[in-house]
């Protein structure tokens, strides 16, 4: 019997300890990804990598300043479009909303979320870039605006339904209106979830190719306005990475320190603000 | 919670439109319409725009295995192999890894080490796909060529999944880049579930005189066991849906192989590739309708993992503890 | 939260307004084939005039055409001249015309990877057949080696490596495999896109230029300047007069001259397998695909002025990149073209 205990106890440390192994090897991946891209990359930026244009291809040098602006262009626009509406249908759904409404919405959240990127981009492609005839920054910005709507409608929503109800009562019994309540605090209480929801939204089409494969498609020089074909740090890693150019290899993982850089950042402050916020469950 | 006036039901619209309530109620309305209208118009136009193969091949267009532009031939068998066999390459390597991993958080870590792996792991779903593809050509692609081919082939070779030559691409590299890129996911949600399990279920086994490992796998993880297999669907889903990782490290060839060595194609990829060049309704079409068999397959999924999910975690706080 | 609107709108209102900017943007897309050149070209061309860019994408000649059919870009570009029925798509969307204008000449060649094999192997057209349709399988094949007497070729699977996208490049070198083989004529045929009876799938010239690097005992077919910028050996091919030619400047002038004398009006002609002793067999044209007629006044203006410019000045440059000056007559011919563009 003991020796039965004992392979019984045996086995148990064993396998304890291999998940253990899988729980470190799992972490250990991402800081390998870090390490990795920090090495490449980080011997590659240079101050030429954020202020130069593109060079003609076989030539060495040369940065990507336009894709870095145009980046920032198209994901300022796309929370611009994504947003409001993701907010505000949250909104409506937390404080408004009948049942059936509430279900459809969320229905159609759910199955927005789920769509995959490229087929996203079909869509933009078909809505924006063909009736009016070029590909454009709006025209990314509209499929990755697309992106960020159910993250952020879900999150607000159940941020809002989260808010105890003393708040709303107190409110109430001092006369406020319905709007008024919402406005003056609920969505402040609510407020640390929603950015977070918000930033998160952001990070994740910060880093999304697909959809811009055939919406901003691409550029050689800055784009000016809005309804230009703009370059973009992911696409342009694309590209350079699938080159044979030893020294477009260097500026993609350049761009991908870079890109991976500022969707860490976002994370991490994403969830160091809901962290030290008040009475708000976890998404 | 409809509006709080004494009198909202019996005004006209323009009088109850001068309460501020109904402004507001009306404009967030509009937005959340909104979403069920974009969501309706994708749906329409992919299925409006993928009519042409549906008159032409019919059911035929998913188990034709012919891509050929300029014969006007296209069947989807291709793709949907690539992006099964790929997936599932991504789940054999993903699914214990992970599964593992959430058992140490769940069971074994303290709360404090738990929550920061955690946040970690969180970090890890964050990475951009197209990173993950740089790292896959760079690191992933030499290293199937030198360690991992001949690691299996050389003993397995007889084996149809490891016959063949090695590319360094093919189903295999697109499954490990996909298997590391799906790992969170299962991690995330899987935690989450087993931290529901009541206490008293794992205390009732230890009571009993199992060991901890006894506990945790015949008791613990069973009672979790719809909400894991939740986790495993909505990775698989996430694994369907990815793109550039995939065209980067498949070899992007329209072809059915049983070897995992061997370079394929999978549905997100073709349509990346091919999308802006097709020319001739026909072959627009069969790409778009192949982007709604992947649409339909995540929805599907995704619903699925969802149930799941749901169903486990209000098990665990039916039962009590 | 009203601040940060705030901030966002200022912010999106200063950038729209600071980089407002005078310069007219004319975007092209299409054949990876001649991006070298049309880079460096687009390069030159601002630098000397600044209020135009022209923004040229190099996505493959079938998304080029694809795209200037749609209407989506101002311009295209491909190495595999558009077919009737594209031209009649193109003329039933828009109801004017669009033109083909030759740019350079340059020359597809046949590029390896083989470890110990660094100079440059002679294939035949029935070796070079074989290996894409999957019938010569190995490198040591007797339909190589007969032809490489002296070299040690391993006994390795070939790893072929083909475009994944719509190319030009594909087109010009299934034609060149179309004239000199009939199985590949009847099995496969010609085009942008075909089906490749075996091989990975690259994107772009870049694409199979980068697979070629680093899969052993691989073989793609890429635009000259590509295999020499990334220091990989590429073979000579035997010319329908029987003899391996090297593509180099020489080479391809050769095989373009008898075209040149004979171009048609719409300048679509293909010179693969020209007769000549010093020909390259696998050499072409590539053109920029330019619509008959703008709507917008400032973009025809600018386009002409580039094409004027490319067929003078810009004709000097491309040497230098391993592309071919276009012959004399072509040039005149597409000179007096330009004047048709409204």
């Amino acid at each position: 019997m003991n020796g039965r205990l004992r392979w019984r106890k045996f086995v148990s440390n064993f396998m304890l300890a291999m998940t253990g192994v899988c729980a470190v090897v799992s972490v250990l991946v991402l800081f390998f990804i870090l390490g990795y891209l920090l090495f490449n990359g980080g011997t590659s930026i240079n101050w030429d990598f954020f202020t130069k244009l593109p060079k003609p291809v076989g030539e060495t040098g040369g940065g990507m300043s336009n894709a870095i602006v145009g980046s920032g262009k198209i994901l300022l626009l796309a929370s611009l479009i994504g947003v409001p509406i993701g907010f505000l249908g949250g909104i409506y759904l937390a404080e408004f909303s009948g049942k059936g409404m509430a279900s459809v919405v969320r229905y159609a959240a759910d199955l927005l979320n789920g769509v995959p990127s490229i087929v996203i981009g079909i869509f933009a492609y078909s809505l924006v870039v063909l009736p009016f005839k070029h590909f454009s920054a709006y025209a990314g910005a509209f499929a990755l605006g697309m992106m960020m709507i159910p993250i952020t409608l879900r999150s607000t929503e159940e941020f809002l339904k989260s808010v105890p109800r003393m708040l709303r009562e107190g409110a109430m019994a001092l006369g406020a209106s319905k709007w008024k309540t919402i406005a003056t605090v609920i969505v402040p209480a609510a407020y640390r979830g929603i950015m977070t929801a918000i930033l998160l939204a952001l990070a994740r089409v910060a880093g999304e190719t697909a959809p811009l494969l055939f919406t901003a498609f691409g550029n050689r020089f800055e784009s000016h306005g809005w309804s230009q074909p703009t370059a973009t740090l992911p696409v342009m890693i694309y590209t350079y990475a699938v080159s044979p150019y030893d020294d477009w290899h260097r500026q993609a993982w350049a761009a991908g320190l870079v890109l991976l850089g500022l969707v860490l950042i976002i994370n991490i402050m994403a969830r160091t603000i809901l962290s030290r916020g008040i009475a708000v469950p976890r998404s | 919670m409809k509006s709080a006036g004494p009198v909202s039901g019996s005004r006209s619209f323009l009088a109850r439109l001068r309460n501020g309530d109904e402004i507001v109620r009306l404009i967030t309305l509009i937005f959340a319409a909104t979403v069920v209208l974009i969501t309706a118009a994708l749906v329409w136009e992919l299925w409006a725009n993928s009519a042409l193969p549906r008159q032409k091949f019919g059911f035929n267009f998913f188990v034709t295995s012919v891509w050929d532009p300029i014969m006007d031939q296209f069947g989807a068998l291709p793709f949907i192999y690539g992006t099964m066999v790929t997936s599932a390459v991504a789940l054999v390597i993903a699914v214990p890894l992970g599964i593992g991993a959430a058992i140490f958080l769940a069971e074994l870590a303290p709360p404090r080490v738990s929550d920061i792996l955690q946040f970690f792991i969180d970090l890890l779903a964050a990475v951009p796909s197209v990173i993950y593809g740089l790292l896959g050509v760079f690191i992933v692609v030499p290293l199937m060529r030198t360690v991992i081919y001949p690691a299996l082939n050389k003993p397995f070779g007889y084996l149809p999944i490891f016959k063949g030559p090695s590319y360094g691409v093919g189903f295999m590299t697109a499954g490990i880049v996909l298997a590391i890129m799906v790992i969170p996911y299962i991690i995330s949600v899987s935690r989450e579930v087993l931290l529901s399990v009541p206490r008293d279920q794992r205390e009732a086994a230890l009571a009993l005189g199992s060991t901890r490992w006894e506990s945790t796998w015949k008791v613990v993880v069973p009672f979790a066991k719809t909400g894991i297999m939740g986790s495993i669907f909505l990775a698989l889903a996430r694994a369907l849906g990815e793109t550039m990782a995939v065209t980067m490290v498949i070899g992007n060839t329209p072809k059915i192989a049983a070897s995992l060595f061997a370079p394929g194609y999978s549905i997100a990829a073709v349509i990346a590739n091919e999308f802006t060049e097709a020319t001739g309704d026909l072959y627009l079409q069969s790409l778009i309708a192949l982007g709604l068999v992947l649409f339909l397959l995540t929805f599907v999924l995704n619903g699925l993992a969802r149930l799941l999910i749901v169903v486990t975690t209000q098990k665990g706080s039916e039962v009590g503890g | 939260m009203k601040r940060i609107a705030g901030l966002a709108i200022g912010v999106l209102a200063l950038c729209a307004i600071v980089l407002a900017d005078n310069a007219l943007l004319i975007n092209g897309a299409g054949a990876t084939f001649p991006y070298p050149i049309y880079s460096k070209w687009f390069d030159v061309y601002h630098t000397n005039n600044p209020n135009f860019q022209f923004n040229y994408q190099s996505v493959g000649s079938g998304a080029g055409i694809k795209q200037v059919t749609e209407g989506t870009v101002d311009f295209g570009a491909t190495d595999g001249p558009m077919n009737d029925d594209q031209l009649k798509a193109y003329q039933d969307k828009h109801g004017s015309g669009i033109l083909h204008f030759p740019t350079v000449l340059g020359a597809h060649v046949p590029t390896y990877n083989i470890s110990g094999v660094t100079g440059a192997l002679n294939f035949t057209p029935d070796a070079l057949a074989g290996i894409f349709l999957g019938k010569v399988t190995k490198w040591n094949d007797p339909a190589i080696a007969g032809a490489n007497k002296g070299v040690n070729l391993p006994a390795a699977d070939i790893v072929v490596v083909h475009r994944s996208d719509g190319s030009g490049t594909t087109y010009i070198w299934t034609d060149y495999l179309s004239k000199v083989s009939d199985e590949w004529k009847s099995k496969v045929s010609k085009g942008t896109s075909v089906n490749w009876p075996v091989g990975l799938g690259g994107k772009g010239n870049e694409g199979v230029t980068g697979l070629v690097k680093q899969t052993p005992n691989s073989i793609g077919y890429v635009e000259l300047i590509y295999a020499v910028q990334n220091n990989i050996p590429y073979g000579s091919v035997k010319n329908s007069s029987g003899n391996f030619v090297k593509a180099d400047l020489a080479s391809v002038t050769a095989a373009a001259a008898g075209a040149a004398k004979q171009m048609p009006d719409d300048f679509r002609v293909s010179i693969t397998n020209a007769p000549g002793k010093t020909a390259y067999p696998i050499s072409s044209f590539t053109w920029l695909l330019i619509p008959q007629k703008f709507q917008d006044a400032g973009k025809r203006d600018a386009i002409k002025g580039f094409l004027k410019w490319m067929l003078n000045d810009g004709q000097n440059s491309v040497e230098t990149l391993s592309y071919a000056k276009l012959p004399k007559e072509v040039v005149e011919k597409e000179k007096k073209a330009i004047n048709s563009i409204q």
